[in-house]
């Protein structure tokens, strides 16, 4: 992949960024992301139906479906690639109504969090799954924001520099998933 | 009769979860660079070339390929002339894996009941332990850690002994299609034919141990494996799912005799981080 072919993003994400990036860019990510997977996002869930506020502001913010592995020592964090997205469907929606305006995983969508990315102007990126040794290089800082207890599920603050993703749903609803196969299928 | 002390068998499956979780195979990795080269998606190829250099860059740091380690599914091929001492074999497995995973910064991913609170064991286990008696007097040991992205993905189907060839390459082409880019891809998929409900399950794990390049000894069965790969790579789905030829890096049947009135089948899906690791004591 030339240098040229590949789109440098900072977050959070502003409406502008997100116009200009289209199903199957290549890019490169660079600045906070906010770790969340199953259980981060079941109690984020409860404490919206709850009227409580989230352990963060959302606004803009991009969050990343993963559970690192333990951290050894003299290194920045574990092994940390996406996690399977398709598990968070169900929680997404109200997360992008709240001012969520990326995702970083791995695997398909269902059509409501699809539908929630066109209606609020919202992009899913996804990062190679078991890459997790060269993606974790990307990953500069880290910073415990919440759900300590959860272990590997606690919501962390990365600092990313240049962290390698594809654009797979854009803010007009095109799927990535679906192009790419189509274009090689041969059956 | 040899005597074999268990504490032998906690050391080899401690050091062997860390290998698995560290170490790509070798013919997997040379499999994925021959894939490189004819993989028609530059955008593929691109991906295998990331997949490769991770590898590579896990084996140096000694650290997991993936975040997610997964349950520790280890396989004891035991001789029956092997009287074990010190202990019990099972718990000596189980603490070998808390050992293996603690000390080796490897993610604890097991929670202690399915349905109800899901709380992490915190060390990995139970591990899920596959024995076999052989004759000898020699323990094989492989662990096979499995993450769920791929091991949700699996499928297992009850067919009528009339549904044929035609019915196990459906439903293993149904499965690949519909698990599309979720078990990180390029698999590795493995295939159980015949047995029962329980053993066709776990003759499709089974055979991920399995080398890359070695297939089914009964030819018939090899040609199935060839045919399904070259189906399988026809899909479109490709590596990391975002399209290409590349979807799988191989199919492996095995496959057991069976009831006149059944045909089970089971299809277990591999990552592309497909770990294994085996020692003999």
């Amino acid at each position: 992949m030339s240098e040229a072919q590949i789109k440098h993003i900072t977050t959070p994400l502003t409406a502008d960024t997100i116009k200009n990036l289209r199903a199957g860019d290549v890019v490169r990510i660079t600045g906070p992301v906010y770790t969340a997977r199953d259980a981060a996002h079941k109690r984020m869930t409860e404490a919206l139906a709850a009227g409580k506020p989230l352990p963060f502001d959302i606004n803009g913010q991009v969050v990343y479906y993963v559970g690192p592995s333990p951290t050894k020592p003299g290194e920045v964090v574990g092994s940390a690639g996406p996690t399977t997205s398709g598990r968070m469907d169900k929680y997404t929606p109200a997360l992008i109504e709240k001012g969520m305006r990326g995702m970083i995983g791995k695997g398909s969508r269902s059509k409501e969090v699809i539908d929630a990315c066109v209606k609020y102007g919202a992009v899913y990126f996804v990062a190679v799954g078991g890459a997790a040794a060269v993606i974790s290089q990307s990953i500069k800082g880290e910073e415990m924001i919440a759900y300590e207890d959860l272990g590997p599920e606690a919501i962390r603050r990365y600092e990313v520099e240049d962290f390698p993703a594809i654009v797979c749903i854009d803010a007009e609803g095109n799927d990535f998933y679906k192009v790419g196969i189509a274009k090689y299928r041969k059956e | 009769m040899r005597e074999l002390d268990v504490r032998e068998i906690t050391a080899a499956v401690a050091r062997l979860c860390c290998d698995a979780c560290y170490y790509l195979p070798e013919d997997l990795l040379a499999r994925f660079k021959e894939c490189q080269k004819v993989e028609e998606s530059p955008l593929g190829q691109e991906i295998l070339g990331t997949i490769i250099e991770n590898a590579e860059l896990a084996k140096a740091k000694d650290v997991p390929l993936c975040q997610d380690t997964g349950l520790a599914v280890v396989f004891l091929e035991i001789g029956q002339e092997v009287h074990f001492t010190g202990g019990a074999l099972e718990a000596a497995v189980h603490t070998g894996v808390a050992e293996g995973y603690t000390n080796g910064y490897l993610r604890k991913s097991s929670v202690d009941d399915p349905l109800f609170e899901r709380k992490n064991t915190q060390d990995n286990t139970p591990a899920i332990i596959h024995t076999r008696l052989v004759p000898g007097d020699k323990v094989k040991i492989t662990i096979a850690p499995k993450g769920c992205g791929s091991e949700n993905m699996g499928a297992m189907k009850m067919l009528k002994p009339a549904d044929g060839v035609e019915g196990v390459i459906n439903f293993v082409l149904e499965t690949v299609r519909n698990a599309g880019p979720n078990p990180c891809p390029p698999v590795t998929v493995g295939v159980g034919i015949g047995g029962n409900m329980e053993r066709c399950a776990e003759l499709a794990k089974y055979s991920l141990t399995r080398p890359i390049g070695e297939h089914n000894k009964d030819e018939r069965y090899a040609k199935l494996e060839a045919e399904l790969l070259e189906r399988i790579n026809k899909t479109g789905i490709g590596p990391a799912g975002l399209g290409g030829t590349t979807t799988a890096a191989a199919v492996n049947i095995e496959y057991a005799p069976t009831h006149i009135g059944a045909l089970p089948m089971a299809v277990n899906l591999n990552c592309h981080a497909a770990r294994r690791a085996s020692t003999v004591l």
